[in-house]
């Protein structure tokens, strides 16, 4: 395994990337280098508090709530008296007792807060106990008398296309006439598949404690990855004025998008339940709770019908994407959106047709979860390249080259958005010759004609991945930063860390405005009194937004040294320079921070906020038409695999990827990013396995039942490169691109060369049917199902 | 009989801890009654390792110590005693980290952190067994900690950094006081500890034991705990009265006879492991993949047998080994067959005050072999869709002994009685193996449940028994994937 980072040299980081940076005399701040995560020593010793590890205030109560056992009805009588005598019990409410708005629905209405008279889902929280202890308190709830009368649940998703069950309306995008061009194309072949949920398994559960405060509000420590929506939905519930509620988050042991809107109900409850009592509420759910009560990725069914020519190119297809959002709308409006803006991934789909539906099924309401939508959609064009592959006798991935958008013509999507700036195509021939592709290619066919039991595959899947929020008004952050008179510098900003190392890059980037040591900057928590109105964090914007705001906010302060320096010392603004720990004017040289005194005492204020907004995008969704994404990141992974065709059980070999982050801010922090996406990615393929029963129950509600990747999991050959030196040609912060979400695509490729494995069985005649998380269950079907194929074929011929 | 508080060594200091709830693990007791909360509590079930710290116990010697990573969520409190429990908190000394914190900071192995003391400490305890870890010892030390954000490769790349500071670290510098003071705990009475409902108690012997389960015959074994301490962890069960194995020095005894293993019900696996890895290659490597290394610190034989699960992976592969067992109630002792232990779903024939006290596990003689298959969806820390073990004694291609047991096909771990029957005194060919493939539908009628279909259950059986054919067949075929290199 080769590491890229090699700390033995240098702890800062030697490749490609940075010498680059050197080259072009990046600075003293650290934009470019590989800077240790902020947290990095606080995480190691066990100093890094999380909000269950704050110290305990006096007085302090610990929250659980009582949940429907069933999966939809009526609440015939609600019994809680035994709740209420409890040892330990403080507080019971129920939904009667919120005094403000009952519904907490991020953008659509549609989830009480507490159940109101009727139950969704298993897990619905119906009423919630303040206790004197978090063991108490989960205790206490088990002890209610709830009578129920069941109603019909909807727990498919046929079922819920056969009823027209949606949360949304459908949606369909367009591009031509589909039906034609699939009818009059030489080859058409059609297809459906299965497409698993996630769950998001972040280390640190779901957990948020509030404060009462002295005018009536409440302070809100909140593991979210959207503090200003909580701090929204408390001041809602609560019936008091958003400027009474603060929400503050240091940092959350993983979010994934699991926290973008689905901390909020347990900061809601906490607060309902410090507003009874005036004590202060901790609310954390154990982790089987947190896996029956959050929502997942969404499951979806998708499936195809596509026309294309004897070399493989795809003339007209039809796509129908079919999300299972849960109980109530969520976020499955935007999430099913984005799996249709990505049914292309990186082809041209010319005559297009893609349909999306927003099933409502009786379950938790699935929610974003890293790729919003994105990997569910591109799984189904996957599939498409492989079907054609083994339907024409190729191998798939001259089937995705020859799909691949154009440079100047072929390059615009189903929505109407042309695809600027492609090197999809260099990129993919660079990566196929790093990798050995074609020569591996022969040495397996090889490997597999003289294995009998096991069996071995190949694929190369590319990722074009949108970067924007597509509801427009998201795409803006805020930032606020101060210079002390010691010349130490507070940085503040909108984002949220949750380990992507958003505060990291975000200070460097301050750091290099001043030309500063990055330890000069102090980072601190998401604060909505600090930076108001914020967005999630979450889309892969992080950085882009945050860092280009806080960017602002230092250079309108750097702007007022500068013109600080011109008044004092009589000086033109170009000769006034930072640099080094230093300002330089004309021929004199201060520290950082003997300037920074200066401009105190010459009365410059030391503090700003900044703003940014993305420009140049739009979408008018009654078109279908726009431009939704500001630019795309790009990236590509070749993985090999080896699979057992008595018991389906696979092992991943080695994985070469060669991804886009345009200049990359921290490529310790980019190359964290892919590694971990990749393998999350797979795990969502391969081992994850969400299950649920006939009533509509989790039965994988533990980490007993649902597996995600281990440390074995991770290739022992895994080879990980940034394409060098090639900024993004959009204005981003420093040139970069996001990193956050697009590498989790990558995972695809391990699913398509398990589909290789499986075909070799049929002599690769037949294109395997392999739903996903690929069990070694699945995996042993399929296998069963080409070799039954084949002998079919044989016998006929 | 005499009993003391339980004693035990936090870091450097002795702690005495008495009028408390034995129900409670070392993770609560660290976070809520110590406010150490570098230790992180991710699942409470033993299977995401953010809450692992390290148990210093003295070496059979008495001379020197073993660091052994544990999860503190399962672990009760009492189960200290004696030991030395060493948490995150106590590595960095002053502003310096320890050598395996810093080599996790310089790969970037972590990103949220919330992981990260869990890895650190598992690291730790790596390092302090084995300054020069391989790749293999590496993903075997760290397969029961989960991180969600970094891949591993950059934990894989901190964990096999070595330097030579580990020799010279505090532990080190303390190491004769630690030892000294371990052996001075080892004089110490039995353990108990009680908040006046709920009681626990460590006896040092067998005879002790045997008497307190007579006069309390309610009361609830626990070992490693590994287990039992889900029911409290996840159910919210209160076990009224707890009596520890631990202490029990006759059941930490390892025999290693000329015609069988005489092992101890309290020994954990990790220390029993090595001598069986030697004799049956196939059972050493089975075991590295059952939990993880914190669990197989703490999880040990008798509780595997004793909680009479339908899927633990050791009763199969005892029982096809032809495994026995001596149970003890009072001062009576009896000897029986593994396999005729388990009556039904978590049914044993263990009577009321009867404990588990040996497993003989007899060695290979010539021509015997054993083939262990451990099918999961994860290859690391998984419980098994299906367990199958075959023992074979093949004499000129005739079939002259044969015991084949499965786990996760019924109720109990149960052998293949028709499938046996379909092979024995026959020759040793594809035509038998195939009619006892046949034979396995006879033995069993799996269930379909979070893991794996009934079909896919039976299926993989039948396959397993063909792929054991094919390996014994012919020694040099590429059959696994788990082990591929």
């Amino acid at each position: 395994m080769r590491s890229l980072i090699d700390s033995k040299h240098s702890k800062e980081s030697s490749n490609n990337q940075e010498m680059n940076n050197a080259a072009k005399n990046v600075g003293l701040g650290g934009v470019g280098r590989s800077k240790k995560h902020e947290s990095a020593d606080k995480h190691v010793s066990g100093e890094a508090l999380y909000i269950d590890d704050r110290p305990s205030l006096r007085g302090q109560l610990h929250a659980a709530v009582g949940q429907s056992t069933i999966a939809h009805g009526i609440i015939k009588s609600l019994d809680l008296s035994a709740v209420k005598a409890a040892e330990g019990v403080v507080a019971v409410i129920t939904v009667d007792n919120v005094p403000g708005h009952t519904d907490i629905g991020p953008v659509f209405p549609g989830d009480p807060v507490l159940a109101l008279g009727r139950v969704d889902y298993v897990g619905q929280p119906i009423f919630a106990v303040a206790a004197t202890s978090h063991d108490l308190a989960r205790r206490a709830v088990k002890l209610a008398k709830v009578e129920y009368e069941e109603l019909e649940a909807v727990l498919s998703v046929k079922e819920a296309l056969a009823k027209q069950s949606f949360v949304r309306p459908p949606f369909t995008m367009k591009r031509g006439d589909s039906a034609a061009a699939i009818a009059q194309a030489e080859h058409q072949l059609s297809g459906e598949i299965s497409v698993g949920g996630q769950e998001h398994f972040y280390l640190e559960g779901q957990v948020s404690t509030a404060e009462p405060t002295e005018d009536g509000g409440m302070t809100i420590f909140s593991s979210s990855q959207h503090p200003s929506e909580v701090q929204k939905l408390v001041a809602e519930v609560l019936d008091i004025p958003l400027n009474k509620v603060i929400v503050d988050t240091r940092r959350m042991g993983g979010g994934f998008g699991g926290k973008e809107t689905q901390a909020a109900p347990w900061a809601c409850i906490a607060a309902l339940l410090s507003n009874e009592t005036k004590q202060p509420v901790k609310f954390k759910l154990s982790r089987s709770d947190d896996m029956c009560m959050t929502g997942k990725r969404h499951p979806f069914e998708n499936n195809y019908q596509v026309g294309f020519d004897s070399n493989g190119q795809i003339k007209g297809i039809k796509l129908e994407v079919n999300g299972n959002c849960g109980y109530s709308p969520d976020l499955s409006d935007a999430i099913v959106d984005r799996a249709m803006f990505h049914s292309d991934n990186a082809y041209f789909l010319d005559q297009a047709t893609v349909t999306g539906n927003r099933c409502k099924l009786n379950t938790v309401s699935h929610t974003a979860y890293r790729g919003f939508g994105g990997p569910q959609g591109m799984m189904t064009i996957e599939m498409v390249m492989d079907d054609i592959a083994r339907y024409l006798g190729k191998d798939p991935l001259e089937i995705r080259k020859i799909n691949l958008y154009g440079k100047d013509d072929r390059n615009v999507t189903h929505y109407h958005q042309t695809v600027e700036h492609n090197k999809m195509a260099e990129l993919i021939s660079t990566l196929e010759a790093s990798s050995d592709y074609q020569a591996r290619r022969k040495n397996i066919k090889q490997f597999n004609r003289e294995n009998t039991i096991l069996k071995k595959g190949l694929a190369l899947t590319p990722v074009k991945f949108g970067i924007s929020f597509t509801v427009q008004h998201l795409n803006q952050a805020g930032a606020l930063v101060h210079v002390y008179t010691d010349g130490t510098i507070h940085l503040n900003h909108g984002g949220t860390e949750m380990g992507q190392g958003l505060f990291t890059k975000v200070a460097q980037i301050v750091a290099e405005e001043f030309q500063v040591d990055v330890d000069t900057v102090g980072v601190s928590a998401t604060r909505t009194d600090k930076v108001p109105n914020t967005s999630p964090t979450a889309a892969s914007s992080g950085t882009d937004l945050n860092g280009k705001a806080a960017q602002a906010a230092a250079q309108t302060i750097k702007a007022r040294l500068v013109k600080f320096a011109c008044e004092q010392y009589n000086v033109k603004a170009d000769v006034v320079s930072f640099k080094n720990n230093q300002v330089m004017v004309g021929s004199q040289t201060f520290s950082f921070a003997e300037f920074v005194q200066q401009a105190y005492m010459g009365r410059v204020s030391l503090s700003s906020t900044g703003f940014y907004k993305t420009p140049k995008i739009h979408f008018d969704r009654t078109t279908g038409k726009g431009r939704p994404f500001f630019y795309y990141s790009t990236g590509a992974a070749v993985s090999e695999v080896l699979i057992d065709t008595l018991t389906g059980e696979y092992k991943l070999l080695r994985t070469d990827i060669l991804h886009d982050v345009g200049h990359s801010l921290n490529p310790a922090i980019d190359i964290g990013q892919i590694e971990g996406a990749f393998i999350q990615g797979m795990g969502w393929l391969t081992t994850e396995e969400l299950v649920w029963n006939e009533q509509g129950r989790l039965l994988s509600n533990n980490p007993a039942t649902y597996k995600i990747p281990a440390i074995s999991d991770t290739p022992s050959d895994f080879r990980v490169d940034l394409v060098p030196d090639d900024p993004n040609r959009e204005h981003t912060i420093y040139n970069s691109k996001a990193v956050g979400e697009p590498p989790f695509m990558l995972g695809i490729s391990v699913w398509s060369a398990l589909k290789d494995a499986i075909a070799s069985v049929a002599d690769y005649k037949f294109s395997p049917v392999l739903d996903t998380p690929a069990t070694p269950e699945r995996v042993l079907w399929a296998v069963e199902s080409l070799q039954l194929k084949s002998m079919q074929a044989s016998t006929q011929a | 009989m005499t009993t003391s508080a339980v004693r035990f060594l936090l870091n450097n200091d002795v702690v005495t801890i008495e009028n408390i709830d034995p129900n409670l693990t070392v993770l609560q007791y660290l976070r809520e009654e110590r406010f150490k909360s570098g230790t992180k509590e991710g699942c409470s079930s033993g299977d995401c390792g953010a809450c692992t710290v390290v148990v210093a116990e003295l070496r059979e010697d008495n001379q020197a110590l073993n660091y052994k990573s544990i999860n503190a969520c399962i672990s009760f409190v009492g189960s200290l005693h004696g030991k030395q429990l060493i948490t995150v908190e106590h590595l960095k000394q002053g502003a310096k980290l320890h050598h395996v914190q810093q080599a996790m900071v310089d790969h970037h192995g972590s990103q949220c952190g919330f992981c990260t003391p869990g890895f650190v400490m598992s690291s730790f305890a790596l390092h302090k067994q084995n300054s020069t870890p391989n790749r293999a010892e590496v993903l075997e030390a760290l397969a029961g900690n989960l991180c969600r954000c970094t891949g591993y490769r950059s934990i894989i790349d901190a964990a096999m950094e070595s330097s030579e500071d580990i020799e010279d670290d505090s532990f080190a510098q303390h190491y004769q006081q630690t030892v000294k003071q371990l052996q001075d705990f080892k004089t110490l009475p039995s353990a108990q500890l009680s908040n006046t409902q709920h009681h626990y108690f460590a006896p040092k012997s067998t005879a002790e034991l045997a008497e307190k389960l007579l006069a309390n015959p309610q009361a609830t074994l626990v070992a490693g705990g590994t287990d039992l301490a889900l029911s409290v962890t996840q159910n919210l069960a209160t076990i009224e009265s707890l009596v520890y194995l631990g202490d029990v020095v006759e059941l930490h005894t390892i025999e290693n006879n000329a015609d069988e293993f005489i092992i101890g019900s309290a020994v954990p696996y990790s220390e029993f492991t090595p001598m069986l890895h030697d004799e049956y290659h196939e059972l050493g490597e089975m075991i590295e993949r059952i939990g993880s290394r914190q669990i197989r610190n703490n999880g040990t034989l008798g509780g595997n047998i004793g909680n009479a699960s339908p899927i633990g992976d050791m009763p199969p592969a005892l029982i096809a080994l032809g495994a026995d067992i001596t149970l003890q109630r009072g001062d009576v002792e009896r000897k029986i067959a593994l396999e005729d232990f388990f009556v039904d779903y978590k049914k044993t024939v263990l009577k009321a005050a009867e404990f588990i006290k040996n497993i003989y596990i007899p060695k290979a003689k010539t021509g015997q072999v054993l083939k262990l298959y451990k099918i999961s969806k994860r290859i690391d820390d998984d419980i098994s869709a299906v367990l199958a073990a075959f023992f074979f004694e093949i004499n000129d291609n005739v079939v002259t002994n044969v015991r084949i047991a499965f786990g996760g096909m019924a109720g109990i771990p149960m052998r293949a009685k028709q499938c046996e029957t379909a092979l024995l005194n026959k020759a040793f060919n594809r035509e038998n193996i195939s009619a006892a493939q046949q034979a396995l539908t006879q033995d069993f009628q799996p269930m379909s449940d979070v893991r794996a279909s009934d079909k896919y259950r039976m299926k993989v059986a039948q396959n397993l028994l063909q792929k054991c054919y094919l390996e014994l067949q012919n020694k040099t075929i590429e059959t696994r994937v788990v082990n591929y290199a």
